[in-house]
């Protein structure tokens, strides 16, 4: 019945139908509603069933935990925050209304422009986007006006991704691109104490807080030399003031589970993240200045901030980590020290997980080349002595 | 005798393994020799329609070196010489007589003879024309000497025929073949360990090295990898296990005799099992009673679904199974991208196959999936056992830096060794195609 439907659409759009223009748009519902079945023409004749679409719709359902328990949070701060009490479900009810349009606007946006990308390139749609799209809403605050998501969208899907040539070709994450250009075009609001709890009321939802409410991160009161208010259990379970996907470690510790399972993500990445920032925590904490706060936090900082979400998700992205074996082990400690490290000695911005990954990302081909090179040398030398 | 352990690879496990019984297949009506099978060579037709030809007479030659020869399986009339575009020659089809005359040839001593003696014989014989040589995995040049010859005695590719069935009553043959081409070069035989002990793995004149893990570690390009890596400059020959059986029966008998033990298999075959046919035998009457009825497309692979190509209806050269899957192209599958499907033959974790070991597939010839550049990383070298960085030499054979090819070991490899990391990669890529394609540009530039 849905091939039906799709083989009546289908005449309209190929070359020279009416509505050729949506091409890549059919295509991309097609593919997504039944399995391609066009079969090998060279090579091998039977294929692994995995495709991309697979693997990025795993990712975003690796997502899903934290992006729930975000939106719960959401309704958790600012009912907390107006100190009235209300129902688990209320809490959710105004973080899924709060939360929606950033997502619907992501993806809107964000998938436009790869539909008229593929439409113009003559390709197909490439599914990279589905997992950027779910990401950027997760990695901003709260109070992100909408039209500076759009614009982030727009600018991170043209500028770090299709001038490349699209998915698997790009250098940077795209997702953490747009969050570096939100941060640098709007830094008031995208940090400080005013933008991490939503004070509107919607639908008769939530609460409306005074224009002049604050409310600081965990992070943004260690960078005051202000003592951390969070207990470890609101850590943990994510009840704390911060973007909206980042706050709960076990959310995301279940994300992390089904990447690992799938091996989507490498856990050899994973894993160095958080030895790397475990060490130089604990070094910070062991010579840091007793007049820095920030230093003397400890392991606490991997549970802070946006770490572990930056660990489980963004630093793992195949394409603009590293790709040799031994490579991801230092890729991957790198970024962990290096976001500790910003996060302690850089007095601007308590955050250092983003940095530290966009920087590493323009290392990770540097790192490659070091290991293919060796592999190089040594069938040279081969030659050489033959 | 040393053993190498190989832990990269991946054993994919098809129904319709070949029982290890023979059938006798039904004497073809006609055979044929198709160019394309030998990479590398331009052929020149050296008969004429109408005209009688004896079990090894040349049917053509290569245009370069016309010293190496393409001889007819059987004897009986030249029925055909089949031209496609540009003249290019399609194939050379030949009608069997009833009774079958063989041209005999003078085989040195197998002590004595020289390297060149014994080429000599190969190439009269048309059984240089099965060698393949490394770099390039073209038909070799005669006079250019390997470094060594290379065979693999066994085969963990899905559905593969199981050299140690059809060796079974050839072993002195097996022998002989290699005593013949111990005549030429060092010859290395690869064995898997179960071969260990037996006469394969116990001949004399080469050296014998054990290959224990998954498939692809019969492939004989990772055992040139492990053992003796090609490096520029170099050169090595390979020659397929059945091929050193001709040698064998040449060697003996001074005839040529290119019957192969084929195993046929897949699930559309009523009762795989192994027959024995001739190198460039018709399908068509074998495939007639052996299939299942089926309401659904089938393909007919000439090899076996990783390294094999459709089939153009006869017994390829190097075939040494015959593979029938269905073909799923008219298959709709809805919503792939979510659902548990658990039929699916899938390597990848978020496939719940990955975790049930033992359980054979039947998977169709879907590609199942666009294709997109390359986004996973490690997809391919979990399963490419060579000291070669796989994705890296496809994208310097996609961007063409020649240089960069040289330097990641592209004269090491052949395409059938990216068969399976073609199976498993999730963005589509033809690897196969775009590293033969690498290599006949290379060899193009390098002449």
């Amino acid at each position: 019945m849905i091939k039906e439907f799709f083989d009546k659409i289908r005449p309209h759009v190929e070359e020279g139908g009416k509505f050729h223009a949506f091409r890549s748009v059919f295509d991309g519902f097609e593919t997504f509603a039944l399995v391609p079945n066009t079969t090998s023409k060279t090579g091998v004749a039977i294929h692994d069933a995995i495709d991309s679409k697979r693997i990025m719709s795993f990712v975003v359902i690796a997502l899903l935990p934290a992006l729930l328990v975000g939106m719960y949070n959401i309704g958790y701060q600012n009912y907390n925050a107006a100190g009235v009490s209300a129902d688990v479900m209320e809490m959710f009810l105004y973080g899924l209304v709060v939360m929606l349009p950033k997502i619907v606007v992501s993806y809107v946006v964000g998938l436009g422009i790869e539909f008229v990308v593929a439409q113009w390139k003559n390709e197909e749609i490439q599914e990279g986007y589905l997992v950027s799209g779910m990401l950027i809403p997760m990695i901003v605050p709260v109070g992100t006006p909408l039209w500076m998501l759009a614009v982030a969208v727009a600018f991170s899907v043209i500028f770090a991704k299709e001038i490349f040539g699209g998915t698997g070709m790009n250098i940077f994450n795209p997702a953490l691109v747009a969050r570096a250009f939100l941060f640098f075009a709007w830094p008031t609001q995208m940090s400080g104490d005013k933008v991490w709890v939503s004070t509107e009321s919607y639908f008769g939802l939530g609460c409306q807080l005074p224009d002049t409410f604050t409310c600081a991160t965990p992070l943004g009161e260690a960078a005051a030399n202000v003592a951390v208010s969070a207990s470890p259990a609101e850590m943990m379970f994510g009840l704390i003031p911060g973007s909206i996907g980042e706050t709960s470690v076990i959310a995301i510790a279940i994300g992390a589970l089904i990447l690992l399972l799938t091996r989507i993500a490498s856990w050899k990445t994973m894993l160095s993240v958080f030895v790397g920032g475990a060490l130089v925590a604990l070094l910070f904490d062991a010579c840091g200045s007793t007049e820095n706060a920030v230093a003397h936090l400890g392991v606490d900082h991997l549970w802070l901030g946006g770490f572990c979400f930056g660990a489980v998700f963004m630093a793992t992205d195949p394409v603009t980590s590293c790709r040799t074996e031994n490579g991801k082990y230092i890729y991957g400690f790198l970024i962990g020290a290096l976001a500790i490290t910003i996060r302690v000695l850089n007095p601007g911005y308590p955050e250092g997980m983003m940095l530290a990954i966009l920087f590493m990302n323009m290392f990770a081909p540097l790192i490659d080349y070091c290991f293919v090179q060796r592999n190089i040398n040594r069938r040279a030398k081969r030659t050489a002595n033959r | 005798m040393e053993t190498f352990k190989v832990k990269k690879g991946l054993d994919i496990r098809l129904q319709g393994v070949s029982a290890c019984e023979t059938a006798e297949a039904q004497p073809a009506g006609e055979y044929a020799l198709v160019p394309d099978d030998f990479h590398g060579i331009v052929p020149k037709v050296k008969v004429k329609e109408g005209e009688q030809v004896l079990v090894g007479t040349p049917l053509f030659v290569d245009k370069a070196t016309e010293t190496v020869r393409f001889v007819s399986p059987v004897s009986g009339t030249v029925t055909l010489v089949e031209r496609g575009e540009r003249r290019k020659v399609l194939s050379i089809r030949v009608k069997p007589d009833s009774a079958q005359a063989y041209k005999t040839f003078e085989v040195p001593d197998l002590k004595t003879a020289t390297a060149e003696e014994m080429c000599q014989l190969l190439l009269e014989a048309g059984i240089f024309a099965f060698l393949r040589q490394r770099p390039y995995d073209v038909v070799p040049t005669p006079g250019v000497m390997p470094k060594g010859i290379f065979i693999s005695a066994f085969s963990k590719m899905p559905l593969s025929a199981d050299f140690k069935y059809v060796v079974k009553g050839q072993e002195e043959d097996f022998k002989l073949g290699v005593a013949a081409l111990a005549r030429i070069a060092k010859v290395y035989v690869g064995i898997c360990p179960e071969q260990a002990g037996t006469a394969v793995g116990e001949v004399a004149d080469a050296e014998v090295n054990v290959f224990d893990g998954p498939n692809p570690s019969g492939l004989v390009g990772v055992q040139i990898n492990h053992v003796s890596p090609v490096n520029k400059g170099e050169v090595v020959w390979t020659l397929g296990a059945e091929e050193v059986l001709f040698l064998g029966r040449l060697v003996r008998t001074g005839k040529t005799d290119f019957t192969r033990l084929v195993a046929l298999a897949g699930s559309e075959v009523e009762h795989p099992a192994y027959y024995r046919c001739k190198v460039g035998q018709s399908l068509t009457a074998l495939l007639e009673t052996t299939l299942k009825p089926a309401d659904h497309h089938v393909r007919v692979i000439d090899g076996n679904p990783l390294v094999g190509r459709k089939s153009n209806g006869f017994l390829g050269a190097h075939t040494t199974e015959v593979c029938v899957i269905p073909e799923g192209d008219d298959v709709n599958e809805v919503l792939g991208w979510i659902m548990p499907r658990l039929g699916e033959l899938s390597a990848h974790r978020s496939y719940l196959s990955a975790f049930c070991g033992k359980k054979a597939y039947n998977p169709d010839c879907r590609v199942k999936g666009g294709e997109r550049h390359m986004i996973m990383s490690s997809e391919y070298e979990r399963v490419f056992p060579m000291d070669i960085y796989p994705s890296y030499l496809v994208k310097a054979i996609i961007t063409g830096e020649i240089d960069r090819q040289e330097a990641l070991g592209i004269y090491e490899v052949a395409p059938e060794d990216f068969a399976l990391a073609e199976f498993v990669c999730s963005s589509k890529l033809e690897l196969q195609r775009i590293v033969r394609q690498g290599l006949d540009i290379l060899r193009k530039e390098n002449a």
